[in-house]
């Protein structure tokens, strides 16, 4: 089944730290955001493997945005 | 003096220098990013010059960008605020060679406190104490735990190129080193573009106190007193004040005398703060801010003295205008940062709308914004929204302007740490002045 990965918070993409195919455990960073100078990683809610990032680096992103989609 | 300074900051700060440059009868020329141009400190201004797209990158931090409008609006003078390019040694070379003053320090002593390990070095020859910890940057995990191992767990990690807190990694035992060194070294080559870190032995329940020093052109040091910074959150803090309760007098001469002896030793220039960490043993230098600080209000408040008109007249050539004997901490002030921030989630930014704002006015109460109803806080910058800062003849009366201004305070759109700071205000232990570093992160108060 797959899952949508939603951002957490409003920011813009810093990292793009996986890519589709990879696999991750429950709590892995699959992007990390910068939001006023801060870094939050926005993390696999379940083990799993990476079906699509929807984001770019530098790409801003809302609360609720989808970034990945986990199979 | 000069005609024109050229403000090369945003938010509260900027409104702040601004304010200065008025009292002394100066122009201010404010920079803004695309994400700014109708930000408050542009309207308050005499002149503003857009300085690009609404990352700090490409704008704030953009130094040809910032000299050249310097050069646009006929500026003869930038003041950097804080953060940014404020402590930034190649920005203030540039201005100097753009013919611009400075308003601040010699891009020497920027470069020498930029360097942790320098500045440690350069402290401990002055006679200042400083955290038993490596000389220089460590090569490599397993030098950081040979290290860690002589000086004893637990330790802290610390970018050398580093400040504000950022790349800090405590490590309780040696099984955390390995994952420690490497989130600290990424992060330090990822905000200032070194990887360098070095080890400093990491002192529980103490104490961050710091002292505000000024010099001149003509080698005059002098002290403003000290200032408790203890309540942080991710090393970074939520309020100040002074004077520092509960400070043993031996201990506050201590600190003036090191700070004092620090800032002479390097010829140091302008506003400046040498920040120490104190415990029961004594106190150790922790790193010097080549800048005004953002708490150097409530230095201003117990003192009389409007700093950023001293850095004004300093960086135009004057000599300092007051003896150590005639600077003196009258009554006691506290300041209180709310930012865009949410207390109940680990403090995540909460960017947004202001949709609604309502300031505290008072006797004794001052109050520094960046926003007005309306202001976008935006995910490119700082979470600083304001600063109130209450004074009282002492420290009770402080207080309790405090605690009236923060419950008269709202702010809608977006979360902030008011609630976290009313907590702080009626707890019996900040209230008795008996903190320490690690009481929000420890949860004391929490609940």
């Amino acid at each position: 089944m797959a899952d949508e990965i939603k951002a957490h918070i409003t920011g813009v993409v810093f990292q793009v730290t996986t890519k589709p195919g990879d696999r991750v455990a429950a709590g892995d960073p699959v992007i990390v955001l910068e939001s006023m100078k801060m870094e939050i990683p926005v993390e696999a809610p379940r083990a799993g493997s990476v079906k699509e990032i929807r984001v770019r680096e530098g790409q801003t992103v809302q609360e609720g945005e989808t970034v990945a989609v986990l199979e | 003096m000069f005609r024109t300074v050229l403000v090369a900051n945003r938010g509260e700060i900027a409104r702040r220098i601004i304010r200065g440059c008025r009292a002394r009868g100066v122009a201010a020329v404010a920079v803004y990013s695309e994400a700014d141009r109708d930000a408050p400190h542009v309207a308050d201004a005499d002149r503003a010059v857009a300085i690009g797209p609404a990352p700090a990158r490409e704008s704030y931090l953009d130094i040809e960008r910032i000299i050249a409008a310097a050069r646009e609006s006929g500026a003869d003078a930038v003041h950097p605020g804080y953060g940014f390019l404020s402590e930034n040694w190649r920005f203030a070379e540039a201005c100097a060679q753009a013919g611009l003053t400075f308003i601040g320090p010699s891009p020497d002593a920027i470069r020498a406190m930029g360097d942790k390990t320098e500045a440690r070095r350069r402290m401990a020859a002055a006679g200042v104490p400083i955290v038993p910890g490596s000389p220089e940057p460590v090569a490599d995990a397993a030098a950081a735990q040979r290290f860690a191992a002589n000086i004893g767990y637990p330790v802290i990690l610390k970018a050398a190129a580093g400040g504000g807190g950022i790349g800090m990694a405590k490590v309780a035992r040696e099984a955390e080193l390995g994952g420690a060194w490497a989130t600290a070294t990424r992060r330090a080559q990822a905000a200032f573009g070194r990887a360098e870190v070095y080890v400093e032995r990491y002192v529980e329940r103490g104490r961050h106190v710091e002292v505000q020093v000024f010099g001149d052109a003509k080698g005059t040091v002098v002290h403003m007193h000290e200032r408790e910074c203890s309540i942080q959150r991710r090393h970074q803090k939520l309020v100040e004040e002074s004077p520092a309760p509960n400070l043993l007098p031996a201990i506050k001469r201590g600190l003036t005398e090191a700070a004092v002896a620090g800032a002479r030793a390097i010829g140091y220039v302008n506003a400046g703060t040498l920040e120490f960490l104190v415990d029961a043993q004594g106190f150790y230098f922790l790193e010097m801010n080549t800048r005004l600080q953002v708490e150097h209000p409530v230095t201003e408040q117990v003192t009389g003295i409007d700093l950023v008109v001293a850095q004004l007249d300093v960086a135009g050539g004057a000599p300092l205008p007051w003896s150590q004997e005639a600077i003196v901490q009258r009554g006691a002030a506290i300041e209180v940062r709310v930012y865009a921030e949410d207390p109940a989630k680990n403090f995540l930014p909460s960017p947004g709308t202001i949709t609604r704002l309502a300031l505290p006015r008072g006797e004794g109460l001052r109050v520094e914004s960046g926003v007005v109803e309306g202001s976008v806080v935006s995910v490119h910058y700082d979470p600083l929204l304001f600063k109130l800062i209450a004074t009282g003849d002492d420290r009770p009366q402080a207080l309790a302007r405090l605690v009236q201004a923060l419950d008269a305070c709202a702010v809608e759109g977006v979360k902030t740490t008011l609630p976290l700071l009313r907590t702080i205000a009626a707890h019996p232990e900040f209230r008795g002045g008996a903190v320490h570093t690690q009481m929000v992160e420890q949860g004391a108060f929490n609940g």
